[in-house]
């Protein structure tokens, strides 16, 4: 399909100061606006000439969004802070380096620098099919092309596919699961708090988007509770090359263990699924064992009960159940470093 | 404002992909405004019907109460409800915006539906009457009669009705060629998503083919949704109601019975005592 790169088509440009007035525009112009945070999704989908906005409200300019304050213990981190901020903001550092080590293996230092941590979490999915302008049911069509006995699909779903077999790519997304963290999303009607993980919709509830936003709703910040500061944490991404480049699956787990044995776990996923999925049947299941191998393996190997694979993408089967298992056996060990 | 949204296929063919979903919103507004318009002209316009009296020989050999649905039709005649407006819910909610994971509820509803009509045309065509729900000969020629006496023409009163009313017999019509394209082009259409029936084979038929499939599909679900309203609407007006609750309990009364029906034209028998 013919595309025609790097240059923009016309729209009108607002840069609100306030998170009120950038309401405002967007109450006013629903869903012919196009909210811009650091533009690294954003830029290519108006590059491409894919999402033809009629307004883009740059929320750059809204300085209160930007930042990280602590709260009850806990954080709240505006949603216009960048990545890099984010990865390396000290109490981030010391009690909730889950969400430092996601953040920091994301994309390039470049990126991070200008990426936004609301804008990782709600960008859309990488599909290339999709992603190239082809009417799929995520962009409103009758089909998935990613999904056919011929399509290109390794990087595609193994879990929870309806339909669209996209995932999501983002890195800071399990990691903010995994700390039980909150999305603070206003709109017109007010403001309203949703958990992490439901936050984001699968394409049996929404082909057509990735998280619970409207097209008149701002995300204005991530609350992080303290519950889960200081506690053993563990991050995995699997991705083709070291840098740059999005996960093919990665792992968050939080871990409180007494006398060797984990008392109360969160752990989730991405990159298998159109949302980053919490393994509930995972955490219930590995409650009261010990934090060791054996447990990591019968824990891996109920996190792929259901797994579905594609032509391309089995690989991702396996890769899913080791890195599971690593959270769980090799939490111990396997603490990250910068 | 479009009808059908069209897309480019990777072979580079314009190609139908489905309905424009603001349809929902045009059949529902003008299923709307039929129900406002028909409930103003029964109320202050319409004059009251006239037929052809039926002999007093003939009515006192009317009984009490005259079966009109078998108790397998009323069954059938639920399931496809509930079939129905369970299709209709799963399909329409989510577009207005009220997302759920409505696709498996749809199949299994449209496969109920489905199994419900192949019983129905079974049922209808080798143990029921299958004439007695196809406008004949009469009513064509006395729709023609109030169609002239609406007009004040001279002409002679028309017939009572056999088993079922003119309205209900285009109604029945309509909602044949609407159910067989919903549902001819719905079980298609399971073979572009999972199912545990069967393999998935988005490549059944060429773009084109599934392109037009989903805009019928589409025009045949939205048209339901009017249709529906309609349907709902006659069945609560309060001259009807008696056919209603017909539906529920299997029969009607004389009174009704000699009013709306000939029975010449729909002779009770022993069976439908
Ligand atoms: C080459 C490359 C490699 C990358 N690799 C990775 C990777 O490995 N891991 C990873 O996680 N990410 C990766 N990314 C993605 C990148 O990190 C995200 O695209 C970026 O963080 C998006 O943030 P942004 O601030 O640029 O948002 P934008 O691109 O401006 O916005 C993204 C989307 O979110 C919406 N949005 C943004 N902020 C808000 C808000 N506050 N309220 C409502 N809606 C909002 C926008 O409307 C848009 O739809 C990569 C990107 C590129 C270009
Ligand atoms: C009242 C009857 C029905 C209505 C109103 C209805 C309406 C719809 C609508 C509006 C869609 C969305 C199509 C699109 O995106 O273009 C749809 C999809 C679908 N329908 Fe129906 N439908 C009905 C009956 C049926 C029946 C009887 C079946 C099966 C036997 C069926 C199976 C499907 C399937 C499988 C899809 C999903 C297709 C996809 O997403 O690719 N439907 N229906
Ligand atoms: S996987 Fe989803 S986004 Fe990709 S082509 Fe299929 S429907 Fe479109």
């Amino acid at each position: 399909m013919a595309v025609i790169r790097d240059v923009m088509p016309a729209f009108e440009l607002f840069q609100p100061a306030t998170t009120d007035d950038a309401l405002a525009l967007l109450a006013k112009y629903g869903s012919d606006a196009w909210v811009l945070a650091g533009g690294l999704d954003s830029f290519d989908w108006l590059k491409d000439r894919i999402k033809r906005p009629k307004v883009v409200v740059d929320m750059s300019q809204a300085s209160g969004l930007r930042g990280i304050k602590e709260v009850n213990g806990g954080l709240e981190i505006g949603a216009m802070t960048t990545l890099t901020e984010v990865v390396r903001h000290p109490l981030v550092k010391e009690h909730f380096s889950l969400l430092a080590e996601g953040a920091e293996l994301a994309a390039s230092p470049q990126i991070r620098n200008q990426g936004t941590i609301g804008g990782n979490v709600s960008q859309d999915t990488r599909c290339w099919y999709y992603r190239s302008g082809w009417k799929c049911y995520r962009a409103g069509g009758n089909i998935c092309f990613a999904d056919t006995p011929t399509a290109i699909n390794r990087e595609h779903a193994i879990l929870d596919a309806d339909r669209c077999v996209a995932v999501n790519p983002s890195d800071s997304a399990p990691a903010l699961i995994a700390l039980d963290a909150q999305m603070v999303i206003r709109g017109p009607g007010g403001e309203r708090v949703v958990n992490a993980q439901d936050y984001f919709v699968g394409p049996d509830i929404n082909i057509m988007r990735m998280t619970v936003l409207k097209p008149n709703e701002l995300l204005t910040a991530i609350r992080i509770p303290g519950t889960w500061g200081g506690a053993k944490f563990y991050f995995e991404k699997i991705r083709d090359r070291q840098v740059w480049d999005f996960p093919l699956v990665n792992v968050a787990a939080a871990m409180k263990v007494s006398g060797g044995k984990i008392d109360q776990i969160r752990i989730a996923v991405n990159g298998v699924a159109a949302r980053p999925l919490r393994l509930t049947a995972v955490e219930s299941a590995v409650i009261g064992k010990p934090a060791d191998a054996a447990t990591g393996e019968m824990a891996g190997k109920i996190a792929i009960q259901g797994a579905v694979a594609l032509r391309f993408n089995a690989y991702k089967i396996p890769l899913l159940r080791n890195l599971v298992k690593r959270a769980i056996g090799g939490v111990q060990e396997a603490a990250w470093k910068s | 404002m479009e009808i059908i949204e069209f897309a480019r296929s990777p072979w580079g063919q314009d190609v139908p992909i489905h309905i424009s979903f603001t349809l929902i919103w045009v059949c529902g507004i003008a299923g709307l405004a039929f129900l406002i318009g028909h409930a103003i002209y029964v109320k202050f316009m319409a004059k009251p019907e006239e037929f052809e009296v039926t002999p007093p020989e003939l009515a006192a050999k009317v009984p009490e109460k005259i079966a009109r649905h078998s108790l397998v039709s009323r069954l059938f005649h639920w399931v496809m409800a509930a079939a129905m407006f369970t299709l209709l819910f799963t399909a329409f909610l989510p577009k207005v915006g009220f997302p759920f994971a409505w696709v498996t509820y749809h199949w299994m509803a449209g496969l109920v539906l489905t199994a419900s009509i192949l019983f129905h045309l079974i049922h209808a065509n080798f143990f029921l009457d299958p004439w007695a729900i196809w406008p004949d000969k009469t009513d064509i020629e006395d729709a023609k009669r109030r169609l002239l006496r609406a007009r004040g023409e001279a002409v002679p009163a028309p017939r009572k009705f056999a088993k079922y009313p003119m309205e209900n017999k285009m109604y029945h019509m309509i909602i044949v060629l609407t159910g067989l394209s919903v549902t001819i082009t719905g079980f298609f259409m399971m073979f572009r998503v999972s199912t545990p029936f069967f393999t998935r084979n988005p490549y059944l038929f060429g773009d084109m083919t599934w392109g037009w499939m989903y805009v019928l599909h589409g025009l045949a679900g939205v048209g339901l949704i009017a249709l529906i309203m309609a349907h709902v609407y006659f069945a609560i007006r309060p001259e009807k109601f008696a056919m209603t609750k017909s539906m529920v309990f299997g029969s009607i009364d004389r009174e009704h019975f000699l009013e709306h029906h000939d029975p010449k034209r729909w002779v009770v028998t022993e069976s439908s005592k």
